[in-house]
């Protein structure tokens, strides 16, 4: 055997130290699109940003705390509808989507207090049930008419082209400090407690970890992120219809760009939503053989290629980009000889 | 009068909920999967009867006769060709498959029937909107004593099943803990097959029974899933005709809601079940270990 010294603990790499710096790059270049691009590349970015932010969630949620929630369109649908709510009452536009969302995760504190309690599929389904009895709820509130929807006519206070660039900004803002927020928590003794308790609950709370604690962090930022994606996505259409708003293709399309991109990992879910705009970017509107090949593909993906596309990339070529984990380096143990 | 009427036809729709809900826990109890496709099994179940008895020309009822084997035989190859695989991932996987075999389903649905909600019940004459008439604000529909009846049926003779035969039995042990029961001879890999068979053949009578009774159309599996669901676990008591109190429990908030406003169906039966669950937390049932229990008396 090889000396203690041969191994080292790490996480930058070389790799991981250019990649943060293009990310910064890439951020800033991100913020001058409006300056210079036309309307449909600003709306197609915000569409983009808009998935990113979903998948990421959802990512947080099943990939690291090991919650399958079926339910995450309560969130989107909620936030929009308390965004439009604040601004009925005379709070001007974009500050009234961020509101919503906030008070879209604060409604998320009491309800993980018996959800997280349920498990596995429980949690699943018990999650979807929340989410239809928001929607419905909300279905009671005049101002929203029932399945007829509203609009949230404060936007109109805004140029088209104003809006499409706040839009812009608000979505690549949003994005960037969640992205930013679910990398610290990986990183912080948090990101340790959460991948404990999805690989086995039992033994990690027999080491002392904070179960409840830890799981509720993680499905309130889930939360606060997929209401943020959804005022945003009330900010681009301006329509709210609740059957949409609230639809759970929202949770489909989120389970899909994570378990495609690799569930689990921080960049897969990034990948997965690129992947997906550029597929419903080209086939989006083919119907139903589109969504039921979603649907295979998820299958496929789940039994096959539970790691996702990031996932196997990984495992193949060890790169990691945005490091939230540590790795081992062996410097000679690899070419010390078999056996002893 | 009026409120035994009401009463009445809660507990008669909660036969129907129970019916669903029965075949999602056999599988939650032998394989501890929540199969999240067992809407959309009832909905093919629904179409495919609907296809049998219009091209044969035949009563629903008749046309069971042909769709109970086929669905189980599904089952079966879902479980063998999916499942399986899945099980021996961890909790994730069966989970994602699931949701994707939904998507599957409802989308395939939607492709070879289209849009258009349909129901059985023209091909069931007088049974459909027939009743007996007990006073003349107290009805009892044939077709809701039916399904009740098929129902109580079913659910009892699931139970004997289990508790007296030899396959019943094996069914028991290998939900108890499979790996020992593979040591005194049995067959785990057959027992989930045929579990999975049996669950989804129940699912697709309970949805035939839900298009003679209202409409349904390819989109119409997730509702189940989700009334499935909250029957057992309201029942949650561990037990076969738990599930059948769960049912009608939910059946009839649901009715007793629908008095005060027809919007509001759905949303109490959600708000009830939301209530139970937090109630049954408060008194520290669902604890470590969750909060939903098998409901066929083979409780792990």
């Amino acid at each position: 055997m090889s000396g203690r010294s041969d191994v080292a603990v790490e996480r930058w790499t070389r790799a991981s130290i250019v990649s943060g710096f293009v990310v910064a790059v890439v951020i800033v270049g991100l913020t001058l699109v409006p300056l210079a691009a036309g309307a449909n590349v600003i709306d197609k970015l915000t569409t983009l940003f808009v998935y990113i932010i979903l998948a990421a969630m959802w990512n947080a949620l099943a990939g690291y705390a090991g919650l399958v929630s079926v339910g995450q369109q309560a969130f989107f649908g909620i936030g929009a509808y308390f965004a439009i709510q604040f601004s009925v009452h005379g709070v001007p536009a974009y500050p009234s989507l961020v509101l919503g969302a906030v008070v879209a995760a604060a409604l998320a504190a009491p309800i993980s207090y018996f959800m997280l309690r349920l498990h596995g599929g429980e949690f699943s389904i018990g999650m979807w049930v929340v989410a239809e009895a928001l929607h419905l709820m909300v279905n009671q509130d005049k101002l929203v008419q029932g399945e007829t929807g509203t609009s949230m006519i404060a936007l109109n206070a805004y140029s088209h082209a104003e809006r499409l660039a706040y839009n812009y900004w608000l979505a690549l803002g949003t994005m960037v400090v969640l992205l930013g927020a679910v990398f610290v928590l990986l990183r912080s003794p948090l990101g340790a407690s959460v991948q404990a308790i999805r690989d086995d609950e039992d033994a990690a709370a027999s080491l002392g970890v904070r179960v409840l604690a830890a799981k509720r962090t993680i499905f309130i930022l889930a939360a606060f992120g997929c209401a943020m994606a959804g005022v945003v996505w009330l900010s681009t259409s301006v329509t709210f219809q609740p059957k949409t708003n609230f639809g759970v293709q929202w949770t489909a399309y989120m389970i899909l760009m994570a378990l495609v991109g690799g569930l689990g990992t921080f960049e897969g879910p990034i990948l997965g939503a690129v992947i997906f705009f550029i597929v419903q970017d080209q086939l989006g509107e083919t119907g139903v053989w589109y969504l039921a090949g979603l649907g295979a593909a998820a299958i496929l993906f789940a039994l096959f290629l539970p790691r996702g596309l990031w996932g196997e990339i990984e495992a193949r070529f060890g790169i990691r980009l945005m490091p939230v984990g540590y790795r081992l380096r062996l410097h000679d143990v690899v070419t010390a000889p078999k056996g002893d | 009068m009026n409120i035994i009427n009401l009463l009445t036809q809660g507990v008669l729709l909660g036969g129907y909920y129970a019916l669903v809900a029965c075949g999602l826990s056999l599988m939650f109890g032998v394989m501890r999967i929540i199969n999240l496709a067992h809407g959309d099994f009832a909905v093919l179940g629904a179409f495919l009867a609907w296809t049998v008895s219009d091209s044969a020309d035949i009563s629903p009822f008749l046309a069971l006769v042909a769709v109970l084997p086929i669905m189980a035989v599904f089952g079966w190859l879902v479980q063998r060709g999916m499942l399986e695989r899945s099980l021996r991932a961890g909790m994730l996987v069966p989970l994602l498959s699931t949701f994707g075999l939904a998507i599957v389903v409802e989308n395939l649905l939607f492709e070879a029937y289209g849009a258009d909600t349909r129901s059985l019940a023209p091909m069931i004459g007088d049974l459909s909107f027939g009743s007996w008439a007990i006073t003349d604000q107290f009805n009892i529909g044939y077709l809701a004593a039916l399904i009740f009846a098929l129902a109580v049926l079913l659910l009892g003779g699931l139970s004997l099943f289990l508790k007296h035969t030899p396959l019943g039995r094996a069914i028991r042990a290998t939900a108890e803990d499979a790996d020992t029961a593979e040591l005194v001879g049995i067959n785990s890999r057959a027992v989930y097959g045929i579990a999975a068979g049996i669950s989804v053949a129940t699912v697709a009578l309970a949805g035939t029974l839900l298009a003679m009774r209202a409409t349904f159309d390819p989109y119409s599996g997730p509702m189940q899933l989700i009334f499935a669901f909250e029957s057992v676990v309201i029942g949650g008591i561990g037990s076969l005709w738990g599930t059948l109190l769960g049912g009608i429990i939910l059946g009839m908030a649901q009715s007793i809601g629908a008095q005060f406003d027809p919007r509001w169906f759905l949303l109490t039966g959600h708000l009830v079940f939301l209530a139970i669950l937090a109630a049954r937390l408060l008194a520290g049932q669902v604890g470590a270990r969750g909060g939903l229990r098998t409901s066929l008396g083979i409780d792990a």
